[in-house]
C-alpha cells in the first residue's frame, strides 16, 4: 500500500526572491518520474490540503528528490522556513510524468516558464535527444539556467528585457531560430496555449503539464479538471482530471 | 469489543464510512487502504446519465476546511455499474450508492435500476448539494419538497433509502422529521454548509462557481449539533458526518446520536484518516470498558 511518507530537509536555499531550492532525503525518489509531483503537507493544521509541488530533480542514488517551489502563501511560506533535519510529510510521487522515451534521437525543446521551470531539469537529465531548452523569466532574477545548461542549448526570456530576448519563451524561439520535432513545455496558462498553438502550426507533438487547484491528488475529489477535446475513458465526460490522468497532456487533447 | 452497527437492518462491522464526493468509487483509495477494512463505502453521486460538473477553479482552502464546488461530475450510471460496482464488490465491505439527479425522474430512473443490483446495500439520495443549479438541493430545503422526493424514491427503490440532508436549512428537526414520515430509512448529516472566498489580490471570486460547499474540521461543532438534533426528532438512524478527523470526533458524534459516521474532506488530508478513526474509536472503547458501539449512540449526557 502507498501512504503518507516523513521525509527528511537535507538542505534549503534560495535561488531567486522567493524561488526556494529544498533537497529532501525519502526513499521515494527512485520511482520518480520527471513530470510527477508530490503532495507535500504543512505541520500548520489550519491548513488543510497538501501543496502539489514538481519534482525537479532525483538524486543519482534514487535516495533524494530536489523540489524547486515559489512561495505563494501560507503554505509554501511555512516550507521555506523548514531546515537541514526538519521532518515534512510527502505523498507521491503523484501523476503521469513526462513520456520522455518519445523523444530518443530526436531535435527537441524543452521549455519552461517561471514556475514551470523545474521540471524541465530532471527530464533535461533523462532524454537522448537534441535539446533545446527556452526558459522564460519575469525578470533578472534568473534560476536553474546554470544546471540547465549541462544538458543542451539554453535561450533565455524575461519579460521585462533584462536577459535574453524580451518577451516570453515563444519570442526567443522566433528570435533564434529554433526549430523542433517535439516539444515538452510547462509553465502559465498562455505560455502554454502559445506553445499548443505553435505545436499544432508545426504539425509536431506537444506535451505540456497543467496546474490546477487541487485537493486530493490522488484523482478522487474530481477539484483539478481539465476539458479534452474527446470523451476522457476514465470520466466519462469531456474532463480529465490533472492529478491522475496529467498533470502531462499531448496539447492537442486538452482545451486551455 | 463489538463495533457492529446496524442501519435498516443492514449491520455494518465498523460504523466508519466515506463521505460521498470524497472517496470517488473507492479505486482510486483503494492504492491507499484495504478498503475491507471500512464499515461501508459510499459512493460519489451518481445520475442516470454522465454529468461534466462545474468549470474550475472548483475548490479553494479556508482556515481549518475547504471549498468545493465540483458540480456532481460522474460518469453515469452505465459506467458506474459496469466498472465501478464490479470492483466495489470485491470487497467485504458494504457499499452505499450515493444517488443525484436533476428531476424526480431522474432520481428514479437511476433508484430503479440500482434495484437489480444485489451487492448495493443501501441508496443515499443526495438532495443537499448546493453546487448544481437544478434538482439536488431544491428538494433539500422545504419540508414539502423533501417529502414528496423522498416518498416517490420509496416507491421503487429495492434497498433502504437513506436522505442526505443539508445543513442550509432553519431547523433540521423538521427537515428529517419530513424524511422519516415519507418513509425513509434513514438520514444522513450534515452535506456541506454554503460558503463563499474571495481573493482579496485579484478581487476574485476563489470558486469558478461564486459559492461552494464548506467541509473539513471548520464545520464539525455545526454538524454535531445538528446530528444531534436530528437524533432527537426523528426514531430512524442518522449517519452523522462534517469534519471527522479523528476517533475522538466520532465519538462526539456517535455520542450526539449517530449510528455511523463517514469521513469526508479528510480523506483528502490523509488517505488513511478513515483507518485511524476506527482504530480511535476501538480505543476509546477499550479505555472506557464499553463492550458494545451500540451503547454508545446518543449516550450523551446533561
Amino acid at each position: 500500500m502507498k501512504q503518507k511518507q516523513t521525509a527528511r530537509v537535507i538542505s534549503q536555499r534560495e535561488l531567486a526572491p522567493g524561488i526556494l531550492d529544498m533537497w529532501l532525503d525519502t526513499e521515494l525518489a527512485v520511482q520518480a518520474r520527471p513530470g510527477q509531483f508530490l503532495n507535500l503537507y504543512t505541520k500548520d493544521k489550519s491548513l488543510l490540503l497538501p501543496r502539489p509541488i514538481s519534482i525537479c530533480e532525483v538524486r543519482e542514488d534514487g535516495r533524494a528528490l530536489r523540489m524547486v517551489y515559489r512561495i505563494v502563501g501560507k503554505g509554501t511560506g511555512e516550507f521555506s522556513r523548514y531546515r537541514e533535519g526538519d521532518p515534512i510529510e510527502i505523498l507521491g510521487p503523484l501523476g503521469n510524468g513526462f513520456p520522455y522515451e518519445k523523444s530518443v534521437g530526436k531535435k527537441v525543446f524543452l521549455m519552461g516558464g517561471g514556475i514551470g521551470i523545474p521540471p524541465m531539469l530532471e527530464l533535461a537529465k533523462r532524454l537522448k535527444a537534441e535539446k533545446q531548452i527556452v526558459l522564460g523569466y519575469r525578470n533578472g532574477d534568473l534560476f536553474l539556467g546554470e544546471d540547465l545548461e549541462k544538458y543542451g542549448r539554453v535561450f533565455v526570456a524575461t519579460e521585462d528585457g533584462s536577459a535574453g530576448t524580451k518577451g516570453n519563451v515563444m519570442d526567443a524561439v522566433r528570435e533564434n531560430g529554433l526549430e523542433a520535432e517535439l516539444i515538452y513545455a510547462c509553465g502559465p496558462l498562455p505560455m502554454l496555449r502559445a506553445v499548443k498553438a505553435f505545436a499544432a502550426e508545426r504539425g509536431i507533438p506537444a506535451y505540456i503539464s497543467l496546474e490546477e487547484r487541487m485537493a486530493c491528488g490522488v484523482g478522487a475529489c474530481l477539484g483539478c479538471v481539465v476539458k479534452t477535446r474527446a470523451v476522457h475513458p476514465h470520466t466519462n465526460v469531456n474532463n480529465a482530471r490533472i492529478c491522475t490522468d496529467g498533470p502531462v497532456f499531448e496539447a492537442g487533447e486538452v482545451e486551455i | 469489543m463489538n463495533t457492529q452497527t446496524t442501519i435498516a437492518g443492514v449491520t455494518l462491522k465498523n460504523p466508519v464510512m466515506t463521505a460521498s464526493g470524497t472517496f470517488g468509487s473507492g479505486m482510486e483509495y483503494s492504492e491507499y487502504l484495504d478498503l475491507n477494512r471500512l464499515g461501508a463505502v459510499v459512493t460519489k453521486g451518481v445520475s442516470n446519465v454522465p454529468w461534466p460538473g462545474n468549470p474550475t477553479p472548483r475548490v479553494a482552502e479556508v482556515y481549518g476546511g475547504m471549498l468545493n464546488a465540483i458540480g456532481l461530475q460522474n460518469p453515469g450510471l452505465d459506467v458506474f455499474r459496469k466498472r465501478d460496482l464490479p470492483f466495489l464488490e470485491q470487497f467485504d465491505t458494504k457499499v452505499i450508492v450515493n444517488v443525484c439527479g436533476k428531476t424526480v425522474e431522474d432520481y428514479v430512473a437511476v433508484v430503479e435500476q440500482l434495484g437489480e443490483e444485489t451487492s448495493v446495500a443501501m441508496l443515499e439520495i443526495n438532495v443537499s448539494c448546493p453546487n448544481v443549479k437544478e434538482g439536488a438541493i431544491a428538494f433539500g430545503q422545504k419540508t414539502e419538497a423533501l417529502y414528496g422526493i423522498t416518498r416517490e424514491i420509496k416507491r421503487y427503490a429495492k434497498q433502504p433509502v437513506i436522505m442526505k440532508l443539508s445543513p442550509n436549512v432553519t431547523d433540521i428537526g423538521e427537515m428529517a422529521k419530513a424524511a422519516e414520515a415519507a418513509g425513509a430509512d434513514a438520514v444522513s448529516l450534515i452535506n456541506t454548509i454554503t460558503g463563499m472566498k474571495i481573493d482579496i489580490h485579484r478581487r476574485r471570486f476563489a470558486l469558478a462557481n461564486r459559492t461552494g460547499g464548506l467541509s473539513g474540521p471548520a464545520i464539525k461543532p455545526v454538524a454535531v449539533r445538528m446530528v444531534y438534533q436530528a437524533a432527537q426528532a426523528v426514531k430512524i438512524p442518522v449517519i452523522g458526518m462534517g469534519g471527522i478527523a479523528t476517533g475522538e470526533d466520532a465519538v462526539e458524534f456517535l455520542l450526539a446520536g449517530a449510528s455511523a459516521v463517514s469521513v469526508g474532506a479528510m480523506n483528502f488530508v490523509d488517505p488513511l484518516t478513515t483507518i485511524k478513526v476506527i482504530e480511535g474509536i476501538e480505543a476509546y472503547m477499550e479505555q472506557y470498558h464499553i463492550e458494545n458501539l451500540s451503547d454508545l449512540i446518543g449516550a450523551v449526557e446533561g
